[in-house]
């Protein structure tokens, strides 16, 4: 029986693999990493790139990961993978839009705003004139 | 029979009505159990991630993140997560009146607030509430991708960075089960003390590039983690309101239908009687 230790790639929208392992291999920000077993605790950043487990006798498991943090403790090794391709910039784009898409909606489109206004004041109509019925009734029995 | 066609219209229109209902339940039942799924699938991620933030935390106390700091509020932040739709009974207007309510709080002493809505309810009520939303994403789906919340989330982020908020809230609905939906205001930033009761480990990791890198990396993704976490949870809790919501509007429907029947068959039958009475005064009178 080789020597194994448990492996979790778990992404923010789910699972991805768990399961025990001979070795992993991922890239690092600061070269290839090959994980055997009892390796020594280490945290490092993940590059966009390629997984592979050695689940025992060769057989081989793929994961692509777009980045992530890769995490050994003494007898669990946990990857936290990206979905999505991170970069600086790109992450700053997202939060401009993010930013624009704000102030249009509150400048721009007030046909919108005013639906909105119509449909409040339209439900406010809709009660009261429920609530006279209501009394009305009351005051025929 | 006049009074008896109109009726029958009306029927008919209560059971086209009842038809969109029931699907509607039928729908939300299948999305529901979906959004149920997606909601256990969040959680090992955030979970592992505390973990080694937590470890991080007890390892390096020299080192505080920004994020980890207290301070003085002056203005506050909230990350309101709402539906796309309506039709889910009062899952959102519950969830936006607790905030409202707190916001008033808050302004009595001073403390000014500043929005960034997840959902087109959420938009719609805070531009008509006054205050500043500075990001907002609509039309995230049935199933949200974490990739469409970073640009959301980093602007309120970059605004604690630079002082212009002081902390930040994320308000949502908790799903419980069913039945019960639990509007939540959960504070994001600063992050609250954690894995206080976790063991003194006498290891500590190698890291690479070195810690402070890999924790900053950490703890924003560990944010957008737990943003996203509400956001599933609150499109469970839309999914199961909106199916109890349905049913009940079925059940309303039923009941308002056996009640126009009784109604209709009333009025049959007194339109029978009258015209027998008719063609037997007639046969009397020749």
């Amino acid at each position: 029986m080789a020597m194994t230790v448990h492996v979790d790639i778990v992404s923010a929208e789910g699972e991805i693999f768990s399961g025990l392992v001979e070795m992993i291999y991922a890239h690092g920000v600061m070269g290839e990493l090959g994980i055997a077993p009892r390796h020594t605790p280490l945290v490092t950043q993940l590059k966009p790139g390629e997984i592979r487990v050695d689940k025992g006798g060769g057989e081989m498991q793929h994961f692509y990961v777009s980045g992530g943090i890769l995490e050994v403790q003494p007898h669990v090794v946990t990857v936290l993978a990206d979905t999505a391709v991170r970069a600086r910039d790109l992450d700053e784009a997202a939060a401009q839009e993010a930013k624009r898409r704000a102030e249009e909606a509150l400048a721009g489109q007030q046909a919108d705003f005013e639906y909105a206004k119509a449909a409040a004041e339209l439900a406010e109509a809709v009660a009261q004139l429920r609530a006279i019925e209501r009394l009305r009734k009351t005051k025929q029995t | 029979m006049a009074g008896g066609k109109e009726i029958r219209t009306k029927i008919a229109s209560i059971k086209n009505t009842q038809k969109i209902t029931s699907a509607m339940q039928l729908v939300a039942a299948a999305k529901m159990r979906r959004a149920q799924d997606r909601m256990a699938a969040t959680r090992p991620y955030a979970e592992k991630m505390r973990q080694v933030i937590g470890h991080l935390d007890q390892a390096h106390p020299e080192y505080r993140h920004s994020f980890m700091k207290e301070r003085e509020v002056k203005r506050i932040g909230y990350i309101i997560v709402s539906s796309d739709r309506g039709l889910c009974g009062g899952l959102n207007n519950n969830l936006f009146r607790m905030l409202a309510k707190e916001i008033r709080a808050h302004r009595e002493r001073g403390i000014e607030v500043e929005f960034c809505t997840i959902g087109k309810k959420a938009l719609g009520f805070f531009r008509r509430f006054g205050g500043n939303v500075r990001a907002q994403i609509t039309q995230l789906g049935d199933n949200p991708h974490i990739e469409n919340l970073i640009g959301t989330v980093k602007v309120m982020l970059d605004a604690y960075e630079a002082g212009e908020i002081d902390r930040i809230f994320v308000v949502y609905n908790r799903f419980l089960n069913t039945m019960t939906q639990t509007p939540m205001i959960e504070q994001l930033v600063p992050i609250t003390s954690q894995g206080e009761d976790e063991l003194k480990h006498h290891w500590d990791y190698i890291y690479e590039p070195d810690s402070k890198e890999v924790l900053d990396n950490l703890l924003s993704r560990y944010l957008e983690a737990l943003v996203y976490q509400a956001v599933v949870e609150n499109g469970a809790s839309e999914q199961s309101a909106r199916m109890v919501a349905m049913k009940a509007a079925t059940e309303n429907a039923g009941s308002l239908i056996d009640e126009l029947q009784l109604v209709y068959n009333k009025a049959r039958q007194a339109a029978i009687t009258q015209e027998i009475s008719e063609i037997v005064g007639g046969a009397a009178a020749v």
